[in-house]
């Protein structure tokens, strides 16, 4: 693991930092408007990714989080003036991580695929209270109309309402997201949590209060999974049931396999790759009339990812070293016999 | 509600039952035997369904209307393919994990979905129930009951049946058992494990679009009818417990009832209570209520 | 017809100043308008989707591929009916490719989020279906304009032609999603200002198909009569499960026109003598109508359906609003202001705008004949929906 996670990663989160940086400077504003979606993608995947790659836990019912966050925010900001960005962040992300208390609670008493179906359940569940009645305007969504905004004694150091603004705004939550969460797994907690995915029984006998340590990372993948939930709701001012739906919970765990299991930066490619995909096949420009058939070539391209890149996009580095080190063995042991 | 009411919304909740066990019997059979989370599973019932409306025509052309045989041909058709994707997608897929399962099934459901627009269009599209099946039995003064639905009752319990009886009578039944328990000592013993996962896959193929086959003159065939059977076939199995025919059995009929009761008396809760119950119920019992056997 | 009439004069004045703007290095007047189609190509609704570009495209051909004496050109992004993607899209057509006009779509919930978007940029919308009220009601903006109706209106006119009926006692049923409850509330209003009194309201969740329990349960409550809002799918399959408890023997059934539009070859005998309310029907006899049914069948080779002439009428509005401006579709108060006035010479009939930008229109009364919904009568005359929560 260690070796997986040292080197490699930081060089790849420095270039992706400096990248992100420069890219207003560099593309169009719809690139800038897009670019930041994807990272409120990417801080949901990496808040899965804590569960999935981290823990051993697969929700499939992670979109709960984000949309109960994302509500929380719409419906919690005042209506004709600009909410407290503080305040209302720090609500949005323990509504999130009060239900995800409420939720972890009960559904880790199960494991492996029931544990996938009963997060399901629980995000069903909340998918058509919000769908159902009125508490969130129905299946019509509610309006966030006003961005939040942040004051100190009377000065703003910044406006949401500046597409260029959010967007560094949600480059930095995303880095610190990151980077706290690369922290946390390195620390005994995290490390405790992998010794979980691994072997729970062991970690069990070795004295580790093993259910204390999944609620705890369930919760905080939760709180996560609010704060993008939050940028969503602030960034597009619109909320609907269909963030809490399965269809949500699908994509942002395929944003995770896709970009590789495991590893943390592995979330956040799979999360721009996924999204450029199909951005790329349904696109006109590039395809033609065949783009109406974008769902054609996204799943063949889901396919022939699975096939060919077992261990995700981001694996890839990894097998090319395994090859390499498996060849160099070759070439040792040839020259062994040589000799 | 009275005593003939009551009566009657039993018998809807057992046939909506039923028609769930065909869908989820087959979605148990792959998943428990060969431990593969198959997302595509809803599209092979579409895949059925659209078999219903498109090989009628050229039943009728060749050998005069028949439904039965339409059914014949689109199963045969249907375990074909599901024989092939099996050695061209899934074969590679045992030794993975569960999460590139997961991602390789999503793709295919695309392709699936994809290939139905190119092949049938969008529009939706009726099938006709036989003639023969085409009545109604006076149920009470104002409703009546169609002998269609009757009839998918019966391929149900039929189904089951032949079911429970290969799996649990015959030699094929009881290597697909000891595969399920014990993969490595099945193979150890000279079975030819991947042959007998090929016939296992394409049988839960065929029974997905058996069902959608024989639902398609009552469900009518449309775009994106295999995910609205996907989740809740899911549901049906994990409370019935993975790989279990019989736990899939009572699971339907469990979600059979509550889904029609719950619809009638809590109206405003009805798109909770099925989630609900699977919550409770493996919260009680966290692997399901029969374990696979 | 009008602008038939004007069009060579206007091009060439069009011409005149373009040439004279390019010189003077200002290349805006003169170039293409363009046109973003959001509509869904995928998914439950890829039929109405490709069924309403068609109606505009073939609005514009019908012009010579010009409105306002300006080239269209057209961009595509497929909603997906995804509301949860509603903003990316739409922006892929604001921003990306910097439409002038925005044109969708057909789910509700990702027309909210479009008709958003549409106010914050000032992009004109016109939505060729998706039937809330609040987006010509809280959400109505003065570039936001709908050529199709609200979800009230087809259900009020219902309600007021079964209390007409002399029906008393009214159960109705619906998806349990803003649509239905929007169509319900209009059926409620119509009916009980007739002197009828709705029974029960009864919902199914969102997309769930099983009706049975309810019509067992409508049957127990014996009802005069039944008010349904369904569509696509469901719709088929309501109709025939209906059909076949026996139950359209005993409690006739009504429904917004979408119970019996596009999914009648589906339904076959069960859907028969059925009677809708919707602002088109088969069998209209207008002038405008039989040159539309023409077009469209020489064009597509498919007959027209009410999506195909919203799709048109989307066409004509714009093509009105441009005519006014001779293409300049950047002075938008003047373009607006022509939309507002324009009375469109639809297939469906003739409209105008409400305050709200929602047609006022005729809502017939329909009956299911062989694989046509006929015309009956006009159920009611210009009717115009209340926009309620609208301040504009």
């Amino acid at each position: 693991m260690r070796f997986r996670f040292a080197r490699l990663p930081m060089a790849f989160a420095l270039f992706a930092l400096v990248a992100l940086a420069a890219l207003p400077w560099l593309a169009t504003p719809y690139m800038v408007d897009l670019t930041t979606k994807i990272m409120i993608m990417a801080i949901f995947a990496l808040s899965l990714e804590l569960l999935v790659g981290g823990t051993g836990l697969v929700s499939f019912g992670h979109a709960a989080y984000f949309g109960v966050a994302a509500y929380a925010a719409a419906l919690l900001a005042p209506k004709y003036d600009a909410a407290s960005l503080p305040l209302l962040f720090a609500i949005a992300v323990l509504a999130a991580g009060a239900y995800a208390l409420v939720v972890g609670a009960l559904v880790l008493r199960t494991r492996g695929i029931y544990f996938i179906m009963v997060t399901l359940a629980f995000a069903q569940m909340a998918y058509y209270i919000f769908h159902d009645t009125k508490v969130g305007g129905g299946s019509d969504g509610v309006y966030l109309n006003i961005k939040p905004e942040l004051t100190i004694l009377g000065w703003k150091p910044f406006n949401l309402d500046n597409g260029l603004h959010f967007y560094f705004f949600t480059l930095v939550l995303l880095a610190a997201v990151f980077v706290f969460l690369t922290l946390l797994l390195r620390s005994r907690f995290g490390c405790a949590l992998a010794g979980i995915r691994v072997n729970e029984t062991r970690m069990r006998a070795a004295g580790f209060p093993t259910y204390s340590y999944k609620l705890a990372a369930f919760v905080l993948a939760g709180m996560l999974a609010g704060v993008a939930g939050f940028l969503f709701a602030a960034k597009d001012g619109f909320v609907n049931p269909e963030l809490l739906s399965w269809h949500q919970s699908g994509a942002v765990l395929l944003m995770v396999i896709l970009g590789g299991a495991g590893r943390l930066h592995g979330a956040v490619v799979g999360a721009f790759a996924l999204t450029l995909l199909q951005e790329a096949f349904a696109s006109e420009a590039i395809f033609g009339s065949f783009a109406k058939h974008w769902q054609l070539l996204l799943g063949a391209t889901i396919i022939l990812a699975v096939a060919l890149l077992p261990e995700g996009l981001t694996g890839v580095a990894d097998e090319i070293r395994a090859w390499r080190l498996r060849r160099r063995d070759a070439g040792q042991s040839a020259g062994a016999t040589d000799a | 509600m009275d005593l003939a009411t009551f009566l009657i919304q039993c018998l809807n909740a057992i046939q909506y039952g039923l028609l769930l066990f065909l869908v989820a019997s087959g979605l148990t059979l792959i998943f428990g035997i060969m431990g593969v989370i198959n997302l595509a599973h809803g599209s092979f019932y579409m895949m059925g369904a659209y078999f219903a409306y498109g090989l009628a025509p050229f039943v009728a052309a060749w050998f005069g209307e028949s439904f039965v045989l339409t059914l014949v041909l689109g199963l045969a058709l249907a375990v074909l393919i599901g024989y092939a994707l099996e050695w061209a997608f899934f074969s590679f897929l045992y030794r993975r994990e569960h999460l590139q399962q997961v991602l390789m099934t999503y793709g295919l459901i695309l392709v699936f979905e994809e290939l139905r627009s190119i092949l049938a269009g969008n529009d939706v599209h009726g099938v006709n129930a036989p003639a023969w099946l085409a009545g109604s039995i006076p149920l009470s003064d104002l409703m009546t009951y169609p002998v269609y639905r009757l009839f998918i009752s019966a391929v149900c319990v039929a189904t089951g049946l032949v079911l429970y009886v290969v799996i649990r009578q015959t030699r094929l039944g009881m290597m697909i058992r000891a595969g399920a328990s014990n993969r490595e000592m099945v193979q150890s013993l000279g079975i030819n494990i991947r042959l007998l996962y090929r016939i296992v896959f394409a049988a839960g193929v065929g029974l997905a679009a058996l069902a959608g086959m024989i639902a398609a003159p009552v469900s009518t065939v449309y775009p994106n009818m295999g995910s609205q059977v996907l989740i809740i076939c899911f549901v049906v199995v994990v409370i019935g417990g993975i790989g279990s025919i019989r736990g899939a059995l009572v699971a339907s009929l469990l979600v059979g009832i509550v889904d029609t009761f719950g619809k009638v008396l809590f109206p405003e809760g009805a798109g909770v209570v099925v989630y609900l119950l699977m919550a409770v119920i493996l919260l009680w019992r966290p692997e399901g209520l029969f374990r696979s056997g | 017809m009008k602008t038939m009439k004007r069009r060579p004069g206007m091009v060439m004045a069009g011409l005149a100043t373009g040439l004279l703007l390019a010189a003077g290095g200002a290349g805006a007047q003169g170039a293409k308008v363009k046109v973003g189609f959001m509509l869904p190509y995928t998914g439950t609704y890829a039929a109405l989707g490709n069924a309403i570009e068609n109606g505009f495209r073939l609005y514009v051909q019908e012009q010579g591929g010009k409105l306002g004496g300006r080239e269209l050109e057209y961009f595509k992004v497929d909603d997906e009916s995804e509301p949860a993607k509603a903003t990316d899209n739409v922006n892929k057509l604001v921003k990306r490719d910097q439409v002038d006009v925005l044109v969708g779509t057909v789910h509700s919930g990702v027309a909210l989020g479009m008709a958003k978007v549409a106010r914050e940029t000032k992009t004109l919308m016109i939505n060729p279906n998706a039937g809330a009220d609040a987006v010509t009601g809280a959400m109505c903006a003065p570039n936001i304009f709908r050529t199709s109706f609200s979800n009230w209106q087809p259900g009020y006119a219902m309600g007021k032609v079964m209390a007409e009926k002399g029906h008393k006692r009214a159960v109705t049923l619906t998806w349990k999603y803003a649509a239905g409850d929007e169509s319900v509330g209009g059926f409620r209003e119509g009916f009980e200002a007739g002197g009828g009194k709705v029974q029960k309201d009864l919902t199914v969740p969102f997309p769930n198909v099983e009706f049975q329990a309810l019509l067992t349960e409508i049957a127990s409550l014996k009802p005069d009569a039944v008010y349904v809002f369904f569509a696509g799918g469901g719709a088929v399959k309501f109709v025939k499960d209906y059909a076949a408890a026996g139950l359209n023997k005993t409690i006739p059934l009504y429904g917004a026109g979408f119970l019996t539009d596009g999914t009648l070859e589906a339904q076959g005998d069960a859907a028969q003598g059925l009677l809708t309310t919707l602002h088109y029907a088969d069998g209209l006899t207008n002038a405008k109508e039989k040159t539309f049914r023409a077009g469209y069948m020489a064009a597509y080779k498919a007959e027209p359906d009410v999506y195909a002439m919203q799709g048109y009428d989307a066409g004509q509005l714009l093509g009105a609003g441009l005519a006014a401006v001779k293409g300049d579709v950047k002075n938008q108060a003047p373009l607006i202001a022509a939309m507002e006035k324009a009375t469109i010479d639809s297939p469906r009939g003739p409209f105008t705008m409400s305050k709200a930008h929602n047609p006022v229109q005729d809502i017939y009364l329909r009956k299911v004949e062989g694989k046509q919904n006929k015309v009956v009568n006009v159920a009611i005359k210009g009717l115009a929906d209340p926009a309620r929560g609208c301040k504009m």
